[in-house]
């Protein structure tokens, strides 16, 4: 089972590098881009635990290591 | 006074520090293996500069899992001293031993040169060989020391008095130029509520001899120095 975990700064968070990538793709004429934030992805391969359980433990590997909860949300899938 | 310099793999100032501690001030001090469960006696935990685990995931985020950190979060729940210099301080942060969290520097520079601080409280364990208002010299090398936290905690720290220092220019003036990082209200170290553990993005142990540019980080060292005595 493969998991996909997004983490990502909080709205409320200036995120300095997205600001730096969206002047980028402005300079180069894409004048329609409004904003990016830039964030991190994680791909997580598991073994030996069922469905059930995995739903129960991603938030938590998320919430206790993968994402600062000061500055960072994530979300995440199962992926098919 | 004995202070226990804790060495991660990726520490880089853990032998300046001991240095600083041992050979300038004259202290008892030794390193703390990270894996280890011993704090070997000391009176001050240091957490030195660097780049703990690589800083990979993000700056001091698993240097928080190291097995040496539940006797240091034990320590400091005694009263025990701690002090987090850089990369140290991030990794209190994570910890949660002192409140907020660090984001890159607002130009997306590392940065490394000296700064000019004001000090806010002179009167912690930290600062008590400052004054009220000091401008000290002391120099940052770090990408992540733009300090945030919540409004509602950043009204705490300032209730509370936590705020140490704060980037200033060399009249003591906060200025957006002198926030080298953009740190939110310029902070650059702050205490726990308790007042004993202690945070600062500067590295004191670098401004400790003439020869090296600076001793004005010695009013840090030696305030610890002096703390524990008074």
């Amino acid at each position: 089972m493969k998991v996909r975990i997004l983490v990502s700064f909080k709205n409320s968070v200036l995120d300095p590098q997205g600001q730096t990538v969206k002047n980028a793709l402005l300079t180069l004429g894409y004048g329609f881009v409004k904003d990016v934030r830039q964030g991190k992805v994680f791909e997580l391969d598991l073994e030996g635990i069922d469905e059930a359980e995995a739903r129960r433990l991603i938030p938590e590997i998320a919430d206790k290591v993968l994402a600062n909860p000061i500055i960072e949300k994530f979300s995440w899938d199962i992926m098919p | 006074m004995r202070f226990g310099v804790v060495v991660f793999p990726g520490s880089n100032c853990d032998s300046d520090t001991l240095h600083a501690l041992r050979d300038v001030l004259n202290q008892d001090a030794v390193f703390l293996w990270h894996k280890d469960h011993d704090l070997k006696g000391v009176d001050c935990v240091v957490l030195p500069g660097g780049f703990a685990h690589g800083d990979y995931l993000r700056s001091g985020a698993i240097a928080k899992f190291s097995p040496l950190m539940r006797e240091v979060g034990e320590h400091a729940a005694r009263g025990g001293l701690v002090l987090g210099i850089c990369n140290g301080f991030q990794v209190l942060l994570e910890l949660g031993l002192l409140p907020g969290a660090m984001l890159r520097n607002k130009n997306l520079k590392f940065l490394c040169r000296f700064v000019t601080l004001r000090v806010e409280n002179e009167r912690t364990v930290f600062t008590n060989r400052a004054r009220k208002g000091q401008v000290l010299r002391i120099p940052i090398a770090h990408f992540d020391g733009n300090y945030y936290a919540p409004p509602k905690v950043l009204d705490d720290v300032e209730r509370n008095s936590q705020v140490v220092l704060r980037y200033a220019d060399e009249q003591g003036r906060l200025t957006e130029e002198a926030n080298v990082n953009g740190s939110m209200r310029s902070i650059a170290g702050l205490v726990n509520k308790a007042g004993n553990v202690m945070g600062l993005m500067p590295h004191p142990e670098r401004a400790a001899e003439a020869l090296l540019g600076g001793t004005d980080g010695r009013v840090i060292l030696e305030s610890v120095i002096r703390g524990r005595a008074s």
